[in-house]
C-alpha cells in the first residue's frame, strides 16, 4: 500500500513565474518526511505538486519527473483525478464538508470511488478510519451530527480519517497543526507516528520542533534571494539535520540565526 | 465582548455610528412602509371588488370564479418559465464561475447581465413577431405526435401565441437575475471546501456537487424566488404575447389560454368602469398575497434546511 516517491529535476511554474527549481529527492515508503523552510520558499507548492493539486490554480505546471512506485505522475496518460485518489492530502485548516455528518464526511472519498456500498461495509470503513485517526471514542455516539460541530483538533483528525478511508498510498500534510492548539497538535503528532507503519507521510511544517519530533527525514527549502525561485537546500536524515547539518544555511535556519 | 458592549451603551455614541445606524433604520422602515402602503391601497380599493353583482365578472358568476383562471394562468406561465430557466441559469452560472476560462467567462456574464436591461415591451414584441411564429409549426408537430399528453392535446394554436410561448419569453426574462445571483454564490464557495473535494479525487462535477451546491443552496433558492417573483408579476410581455381566452386547462399549445392576473389588469384597466377597476384591483390583491405566500414558503424551507445543518 505505502509507496516511495522519486522526484527528479522538478521545476514548478505559475504561468511564467518559476516558483520552485530543480528539486531532486527520494521519499521513502513507510516513513515520515518533513519539509521546513521560511514562508514563500515553495515547500507547500512542492507538496501540492506531489498529488497534482497545484494544477487547481490556473497556469500552474511542472517540468521534471515525479515517480511513485515506477509510475510517472505527470505522464500524459495519467489522469490527475486518479492521482489524487491514490495520494491523499490534509490541509492547513480543517475542512470537513459543512453540510455532511461525521459519518458522511469519512465516507466522502469512498463514495466517489465506488457507486454502491453495503451498509455494513460503510460502517466498517467509518469505524476503521475513525479509529485510525484516534477519533472513534470521541465521536462514536454522534456520527450523524455535522462534522463542523467538532473542535478544531477533532475536525482535523476527521479530515485525516477522511483521507485514510480510501487507503491511499501516500498521505500529504500541509501544515496540519498550524491552526490547532498544543494539545490537539500533540494528538495529531501521535497519530502521525502511528500512521507511519501503514502510509508514506510527507508533512510541511513551520514548527521545527515538530519536524524534529515526527519525521525520519527532513528537507530544507529556501529562496536563493528575494524574487528568486525556491530550491531544496538540504535533504537528510532528521537526526543529522538537527544535530550536524551538511549545509551552513540549514544550520543557520535551524538554530534561528537566519537571514 | 461584554465590556465593549457596555462601553457602547454608556459612552457617547460616535457621530458617524449614529448617522449610519439612523440611515440604515430609515431605509429599512421605508421599505416596510412602501410595502404596507401598497397592501393598504390594494385592500381599500380592492375589497369592494370581491363582491360585485355578477355582470362585473364576465362569464363567471362571482369573484373567485373570475380570478381562478387568471391565477391559474399566472402560476402556469411562471412554472413553465422556471422549468426552462432554472436549469439553464444554474448551468450558465457554473460555466461562468467554475468551467470557462476567465477570458470567456467574463463576456458571457456581461451579455447575460445585459439581457436584464432589455425592457419587457421589447421581449413582448419579439415574442409575438418572432418566437410565436417560429414555434407555431413546432406546436402542430407536438399536437400530431405527442397529443396523448394532456399538455399537448391541441388543437394547436394558429398564431403560436400560447401560454407555452409566454412561458418561454418569461424564461428568457428571468434568466439574467437567476444567473447573476447563482454565479455570485457559486464563486464564493470557500476554496478550502473545493480543495477538500478535489484532494479526495473528485472530478470537477463531483467537486461541484460535494462542495459548491451544498454551500450555495440557500443562495440558489433565493435566486429562483426572485426569478419567480418577476415571472408572477410580469405584465407587458405576457399581455402582448398571450392571446387570452378560455378557462383552466393544462393544454399548453391550444389557443384557449387563461390570461395572467397582471396582464389581465394591463389589458382591461384603461377601458374599465370604476366598478370593473375595483374588480381588477381585487385580482391584484390576490396576486400580491400569492407572491407573498410563495416567498414566505420558500424562506421557510431554506431556513428549516439550514437549521437542520447547524449543529
Amino acid at each position: 500500500m505505502a509507496k516511495s516517491i522519486t522526484v527528479g529535476d522538478l521545476d514548478i511554474y505559475y504561468g511564467d513565474f518559476l516558483a520552485v527549481q530543480g528539486v531532486n529527492m527520494t521519499i521513502k515508503a513507510r516513513s515520515v518526511t518533513a519539509f521546513i523552510g521560511p514562508s514563500g520558499c515553495g515547500k507547500s507548492t512542492f507538496l501540492r505538486s506531489l498529488n497534482r493539486m497545484h494544477e487547481v490554480i490556473p497556469g500552474a505546471r511542472v517540468e521534471g519527473k515525479v515517480v511513485v512506485d515506477g509510475q510517472s505522475l505527470y505522464d500524459s496518460a495519467v489522469d490527475p483525478v486518479a492521482v489524487r485518489r491514490q495520494i491523499g492530502m490534509v490541509f492547513q485548516r480543517p475542512n470537513p464538508f459543512p453540510t455532511m455528518s461525521i459519518y458522511e464526511n469519512v465516507l466522502a472519498g469512498n463514495r466517489l470511488n465506488s457507486k454502491k456500498m453495503k451498509k455494513a461495509e460503510a460502517d466498517d470503513i467509518v469505524e476503521r478510519s475513525l479509529k485510525g485517526a484516534n477519533l472513534w471514542n470521541e465521536v462514536k455516539d454522534r456520527l450523524s451530527k455535522p462534522g463542523m460541530g467538532l473542535s478544531g483538533g477533532q475536525q482535523q483528525r476527521l479530515c485525516i480519517a477522511r483521507a485514510i478511508a480510501v487507503e491511499p498510498q501516500v498521505l500529504l500534510m500541509d501544515e496540519p497543526c498550524s491552526a490547532l492548539d498544543p494539545i490537539s497538535t500533540s494528538a495529531i503528532e501521535d497519530l502521525i507516528h502511528e500512521l507511519k507503519s501503514d502510509y508514506t507521510i510527507v508533512i510541511v511544517t513551520h514548527n521545527m520542533q515538530q519536524a524534529a519530533r515526527v519525521s525520519d527525514e527532513t528537507g530544507f527549502f529556501n529562496l536563493k534571494a528575494a524574487g528568486q525561485p525556491g530550491h531544496l537546500v538540504e535533504f537528510n536524515a532528521t537526526s543529522k539535520m538537527f544535530a550536524n547539518p551538511d549545509n551552513e544555511a540549514t544550520e543557520a535556519y535551524i538554530s534561528g540565526r537566519f537571514g | 465582548m461584554a465590556t465593549i458592549a457596555t462601553d457602547q451603551k454608556t459612552g457617547p455614541a460616535r457621530l458617524g455610528d449614529r448617522i449610519f445606524s439612523g440611515t440604515a433604520l430609515a431605509a429599512g422602515i421605508a421599505i416596510l412602509l412602501a410595502l404596507a402602503g401598497v397592501f393598504i391601497f390594494l385592500a381599500i380599493e380592492g375589497v369592494p371588488g370581491l363582491a360585485k353583482p355578477a355582470e362585473f365578472y364576465g362569464e363567471a358568476s362571482n369573484f373567485w370564479g373570475y380570478v381562478a383562471p387568471l391565477l391559474f394562468g399566472t402560476v402556469l406561465a411562471a412554472v413553465i418559465a422556471l422549468i426552462v430557466a432554472v436549469p439553464l441559469a444554474w448551468g450558465i452560472a457554473l460555466v461562468v464561475s467554475h468551467y470557462a476560462p476567465k477570458s470567456i467567462a467574463t463576456p458571457i456574464a456581461y451579455v447575460i447581465d445585459l439581457l436584464a436591461a432589455v425592457p419587457s415591451v421589447v421581449f413582448g414584441l419579439w415574442g409575438i413577431s418572432v418566437l410565436a411564429r417560429q414555434l407555431q409549426p413546432g406546436y402542430v408537430w407536438l399536437d400530431e405526435n405527442m397529443g396523448w399528453l394532456p399538455f399537448f392535446a391541441g388543437p394547436a394554436s394558429g398564431t403560436g401565441r400560447t401560454i407555452l410561448t409566454a412561458g418561454l419569453v418569461l424564461a428568457i426574462m428571468i434568466l439574467p437575475i437567476i444567473t447573476a445571483i447563482s454565479r455570485e454564490v457559486f464563486s464564493q464557495t470557500p476554496r478550502l471546501h473545493e480543495e477538500a473535494a478535489l484532494a479526495l479525487g473528485a472530478t470537477r462535477w463531483e467537486m461541484i456537487r460535494m462542495a459548491v451546491f451544498p454551500y450555495a443552496r440557500s443562495g440558489m433558492i433565493s435566486a429562483v424566488m426572485l426569478g419567480l417573483g418577476r415571472a408572477l408579476g410580469e405584465t407587458m410581455a405576457v399581455a402582448m404575447v398571450l392571446s387570452a381566452g378560455g378557462g383552466i386547462s393544462l393544454n399548453l399549445i391550444s389557443s384557449s389560454n387563461p390570461a395572467s392576473i397582471a396582464s389581465n389588469i394591463a389589458s382591461n384597466y384603461k377601458e374599465g368602469t370604476p366598478g370593473k377597476i375595483q374588480v381588477l384591483i381585487a385580482t391584484g390583491l390576490v396576486l400580491f398575497l400569492v407572491t407573498f405566500l410563495v416567498n414566505f414558503a420558500a424562506r421557510w424551507i431554506v431556513t428549516r434546511n439550514e437549521r437542520k445543518l447547524a449543529r
